[in-house]
């Protein structure tokens, strides 16, 4: 049986979105399967830059206009500093020549990771399908995740 | 010396960068051919090694030239 490993991104931080990509990239070039469930702010990952659907309801649209999505928005866990901080860590992973997150997302797509939209949490902060990267290819609950976990060796949650 | 009949430059690049291209490089190799892999990312000591045992490619050899690893990996035989 081939290798799986899943992972829960749960967090919208960069620094978080990094180094789940890193690992699920690694893991992809050992030949292990890679199903990645994001889920809560891990969504704001696989969020186009701008809101498309309209949300009904005050609670839901304060929200799509409060937390901001799209790979290039997520800020650090730390040090993001109204911005400065996360800008700077992006020079420096440039200077590394480290790829930028949207590019080893690219990269985890062609060695064939999985995402997978948590479709409870989209609700929640009203978002749907039309919402998120072309890149998905599920949107599904917890049990599809549990199913999935439990022929994996390796599960993270970040 | 090992003679190699592809080389890949990975100088510079952190983890998991090298073993991704070298993912890509390895399929334009024949089985049983060697790939020379060029690294200065510590963490490639002990990665590559890992690598070629997690997809049966062979592990041949490492030398370091003051933090520049020149790597030698056999391709495996298809089964």
């Amino acid at each position: 049986m081939k290798d799986k490993m899943t992972l829960i991104l749960f967090s919208g931080d960069l620094d978080k979105a990094i180094a789940g990509f890193n690992l699920a990239t690694a893991a992809a070039s050992m030949g292990i399967e890679v199903v990645i469930f994001f889920t809560f702010w891990g969504l704001n990952i696989i969020r186009k830059e701008k809101k498309v659907s309209r949300t009904k309801g005050l609670k839901k649209k304060l929200f799509g206009i409060i937390n901001k999505g799209g790979v290039n928005n997520l800020p650090l866990s730390r040090f993001h500093m109204s911005g400065i901080g996360t800008k700077m860590m992006k020079q420096l992973m440039k200077e590394m020549k480290f790829p930028p997150l949207a590019e080893l997302m690219k990269l985890a797509k062609n060695l064939g990771v999985k995402f997978v939209a948590c479709t409870t949490t989209m609700g929640m902060m009203g978002l749907t399908k039309d919402d998120l990267i072309p890149e998905v290819d599920a949107y599904a609950g917890a049990a599809t995740y549990l199913a999935n976990a439990g022929q994996s060796r390796i599960n993270l949650f970040l | 010396m090992i003679k190699a009949n592809a080389e890949l430059d990975c100088l510079g690049l952190y983890c998991p960068m090298p073993i991704a291209k070298t993912v890509e490089k390895m399929k334009e190799l024949k089985p049983g051919e060697v790939l020379e892999i060029l690294a200065d990312d510590e963490g490639i000591k002990s990665d590559m090694p890992a690598w070629c045992e997690a997809t049966g490619n062979e592990f041949l050899a490492i030398e370091d030239e003051n933090g520049k690893f020149r790597i030698y990996i056999r391709k495996k035989e298809a089964k």
